[in-house]
């Protein structure tokens, strides 16, 4: 997802809550708006929510509101470490909840790499303030200054004494006072949290099965649906024969209900049952007379290449350019031109899609959904059902993984057709087959690229993006020859910092109507096969050693240190026997600098990925071992993104249904892995996606390295090279 | 439907199911035990995974009419109830999981090959979990972990019998 690393930061302060409470980090809210705030709290919080993200009860006790949903990226430790570091509490001793869509928690899209980027200051500051207003009233108590009181572990100290008070005792007081504006935030050299290892406390839950995630939910009276589909993209319904999906037992009803996509509606048909294992038996029984119009014969990932090459032979739409490239490069004499492909892929993570919808006789709701974000999830939500926000009490489970896919609320807009119909709670779980036949998927893409040296030196340099776009698609909001905006984001000077004399991003936008989606790294997932792929051909062009043509235009100090640090850690001017390789490739997104090497070994069964190393600037972090983690995550997914299988279409309809056809990468196929983390203490970036775009490039170059070929399009089939 | 009396996590429960419900849906909408993942359906990722007489199954393809009546079921919930078992310990200090979704499957395959082979090599370790897929990618620290608590199990056995 996209989203500005800038999260909303209001530190006003309100009027009291019935008469002695305070909110720190809303906008302005009054009368009515701010009771709707507090009416659904348990009296025990109404007096002492000291700011929507912290609540301190008389007795002591903490609650902490992580505001972005955790679906492995570990969030769920992470923003509430931002609170705990300046609040002076220990996790451990707090109670951490998700929040539930309300505005007052601002943005909680979990996208973008953007949980502690975004809230690096806003919850810092939510916490500081806090802290600040507990040492006033401390302070006041025993008739001395701020300056002589400190927080330590939920209670203020006064220093040189025995004299100390609990958070407890305090808050009432504190919620009285003003809220400081510019609290002051620790510096970084005295966090005793962020930045530092520490255990996740969701961990234990996960290893003992308790964590509840989306498809966990069991409310009172549930039933459950299982949805047949259309079987090619947006075919409509002619007519359904449910004779013998209603003989099945437990099967209660069978209604025709619709998918809402952001860009379009699709026909699909519901089985109802008290039993999730009789509804999806008895869709399996129906009979649906399906008209799957003219997309079933346009509409193949084959077509759909044809079309994106034949542009490749044509200039785009100019994006952004640094001189004049074509210039330049027409009458370059050692220049290069290629092609490089990414295929569309299904995210698949393990859980699929579900959610959990009771609309209620009295026109409100009460919502249990695994969204990556409550707001956006609560806005589509009252969209759904016709009701205002304030209508429904909205629940997010943990994900059980997501990698951009369930921030796409399709599966939610059919639970809340469902709920509408039926008015009891129903529980929609698509199979494992919906999720990988119906999308919405990471696009295919096209890199035209272009590039020439000069003296061995790479002097110029042209990316021309050819494909779908998300922005257009989904939000329907590209104009024709309107050059993609989120190339900004994933192919801008800000995130390439090579330095060529000449350099240009053009786009062409070819449709499809297979549904797409942002996917783990959105297009830096496609594009940093091409360019890295192709800056490694321009350096053999040039003559040059792959690390040191890179370094030789590259001035932007972090980047090089990057690389400076890989080639280092991953050994590289170790001299190799010959049918071995090492590639490298740095691609920097979401606000970090990562940069991966991948060391292979020809054999008779085809190549063999022997080590993956990693090196990641995300500027500060909060917890060492999950940016670690993460990097890993991504080694995994990159290499399963460049050798495991693409979903590709015939006649309108997904050639792949299950784990089978769909091949995500496995332990044996898993090489060894090393993750550096360059301790930059620069301003906070993503770190949950930018391992992930110089993993297929690495690969790319590492087999070139091993056997001489240079390969441009994905998936590799590894096996088959020697 | 049919009432079947189950053996699970050393209990006895009755569950009224239809026949061919796989013992997975019986497990978790009937019976209610949550842990145990649906992922796939096939058996291609193992987030199903659960013992039958100490043995790794995948409980999607069991259907609950050709279960024995004598089998003794283990679902994740029945593992380390009382302490935690060394895989669980060593999850935690690998900090294995991310989203955690497959971990149930995973470590009941990891159990099991502990159970069997207490001292396995990376290439036993490797056959035994490539049925369990994780998306999120903590092959790595499942493999590692796997070494952890062999080596837990091992000090663990010998400290027990040097108290004899």
């Amino acid at each position: 997802m996209k989203h500005s690393a800038n999260s909303r930061r209001f530190f006003i302060k309100t009027s009291a809550l019935a008469g002695v409470g305070l909110v720190i980090g809303l906008p302005k809210l009054q009368g009515e708006a701010l009771k709707s705030i507090t009416k659904n709290l348990p009296p025990e919080f109404i007096n002492l929510e000291i700011n929507p993200f912290i609540i301190i009860r008389t007795d002591g006790s903490i609650t902490l509101i992580n505001p972005r949903p955790d679906m492995g990226q570990g969030s769920m430790q992470a923003a509430p470490s931002l609170l705990a570091e300046e609040l002076e509490v220990s996790l451990e001793k707090v109670t951490i909840i998700q929040s539930d869509g309300q505005s007052k928690y601002g943005s909680q899209q979990s996208g973008g790499s953007s949980t502690v980027r975004g809230l690096w200051y806003p919850l810092r500051k939510a916490g500081a303030a806090a802290k600040e207003m507990l040492i006033q009233v401390a302070a006041s108590r025993w008739a001395t200054s701020t300056d002589l009181c400190f927080a330590k572990d939920a209670t203020i100290y006064l220093k040189d004494s025995d004299k100390s008070f609990s958070y407890g005792e305090l808050a009432e007081d504190a919620a009285k006072l003003p809220v400081p504006k510019n609290p002051k935030l620790k510096n970084p050299a005295d966090f005793t949290l962020l930045g530092k290892y520490n255990k996740r406390l969701d961990i234990p839950s996960k290893v003992t099965g308790k964590a509840v995630f989306g498809i966990d939910i069991e409310v009172p009276g549930m039933v459950y649906a299982c949805i047949q589909h259309s079987p090619t993209i947006h075919a409509s319904i002619i007519s359904v024969d449910d004779t013998q999906t209603l003989l099945v037992k437990d099967v209660q009803k069978v209604i025709r209900c619709k998918r809402t996509m952001p860009h379009r509606q699709s026909d699909a048909v519901a089985v109802v049952a008290s039993t999730w294992w009789a509804a999806q038996k008895g869709r399996s029984l129906l009979n649906v007379k399906w008209d799957e119009g003219q997309l079933a014969l346009t509409q193949t990932t084959d077509a759909y290449f044809q079309k994106a090459y034949e542009a490749a032979k044509k200039e785009g739409v100019r994006h952004e350019e640094k001189g004049d490239f074509l210039a330049k490069f027409n009458s370059a004499s050692a220049k290069l031109e290629a092609v490089y492909e990414t295929p569309f892929l299904a995210h698949a993570p393990i859980e699929p899609e579900c959610a959990v919808v009771h609309y209620k006789e009295d026109g409100t709701a009460e919502i249990w959904a695994h969204v990556q974000g409550p707001d956006g999830g609560l806005a589509d939500a009252a969209r759904f059902l016709g009701i205002d926000q304030d209508k429904i009490k909205f629940h997010v489970p943990l994900l059980g993984g997501s990698f951009g896919r369930k921030a796409y609320h399709d599966y939610l807009s059919e639970a809340c057709f469902l709920a509408k119909e039926l008015k009891k709670p129903v529980k929609v779980l698509w199979t494992r087959e919906d999720d990988i036949t119906q999308g919405p998927y990471r696009p295919g893409m096209l890199s035209r690229v272009q590039g020439m040296v000069s003296n061995g030196k790479l002097t110029g340099f042209h990316h021309h993006a050819i494909g779908e776009s998300i922005v257009g698609q989904v939000f329907n909001g590209l104009k024709p020859d309107e050059a993609d905006p989120w190339l900004s984001g994933e192919l801008s000077t800000e995130n390439n910092q090579y330095q060529f004399p000449v350099s240009k991003v053009s786009w062409t936008h070819v449709k499809t109507d297979i549904p797409i989606v942002w996917w783990r790294s959105v297009y830096a997932s496609n594009f940093g096969w091409g360019q890295e792929c192709f800056i490694d051909e321009l350096a053999h062009l040039a003559g040059k050693d792959p690390l040191e043509a890179r370094l030789a235009i590259l001035k932007d100090e972090r980047f090089r240190k990057v690389l400076e640090t890989l080639a280092e850690k991953a050994n590289w001017k170790e001299k190799l026997p010959a049918g071995k390789g090492k590639g490298l490739a740095i691609f920097a997104s979401f606000g970090s600098i990562s940069a991966c090497c991948i060391t292979v070994s020809t054999s008779g069964k085809g190549i063999i990925i022997e080590k993956a190393v990693s090196v990641i600037d995300c500027g500060h972090y909060v917890n060492p071992d999950n940016v670690v983690a993460q990097t890993q995550g991504n080694i995994v997914m990159g290499i399963s993104a460049a050798i495991k299988d693409g979903i590709t279409f015939s006649n309108g309809k997904c050639d792949q249904t299950n784990y089978h056809e769909y091949q995500v990468l496995r332990m044996n196929e898993t090489p060894e892995m090393e993750v550096h983390i360059i301790q930059s203490g620069a301003e906070p970036g993503g770190v949950g996606e930018p391992g992930l775009p110089p993993v297929a490039p690495a690969l790319g170059n590492a087999i070139f390295a091993a056997t001489g070929i240079r390969l441009r399009k994905l998936p590799i089939d590894i096996s088959s090279i020697s | 439907m049919a009432a079947y009396q189950l053996q699970i996590n050393g209990k006895k429960i009755n569950a009224e199911a239809a026949s061919d419900m796989p013992l997975l849906w019986v497990i978790r909408d009937i019976v209610g035990l949550k842990g145990t993942k649906y992922g796939c359906g096939i058996a291609q990722c193992g987030a199903c995974t659960i013992h039958i007489d100490g043995s790794p199954v995948r409980s999607c393809q069991i259907p609950i009419s050709t279960l024995s009546k004598k089998a003794k079921i283990t679902t994740i919930e029945g593992i380390g109830e009382t302490e935690l078992h060394a895989i669980q310990e060593a999850w935690i200090e690998e900090q294995v999981p991310q989203c955690g979704y497959c971990q149930s499957g995973q470590i009941m395959s990891a159990v099991a090959l502990l159970k069997d082979n207490p001292q396995p090599t990376d290439e036993e370790i490797i056959a035994s979990m490539n049925g369990n897929l994780c998306r999120c990618g903590t092959y790595s620290r499942i493999h590692q972990g796997i070494k952890k608590a062999a080596i837990a199990l091992k000090e663990g056995a010998s400290s027990s019998s040097n108290d004899k």
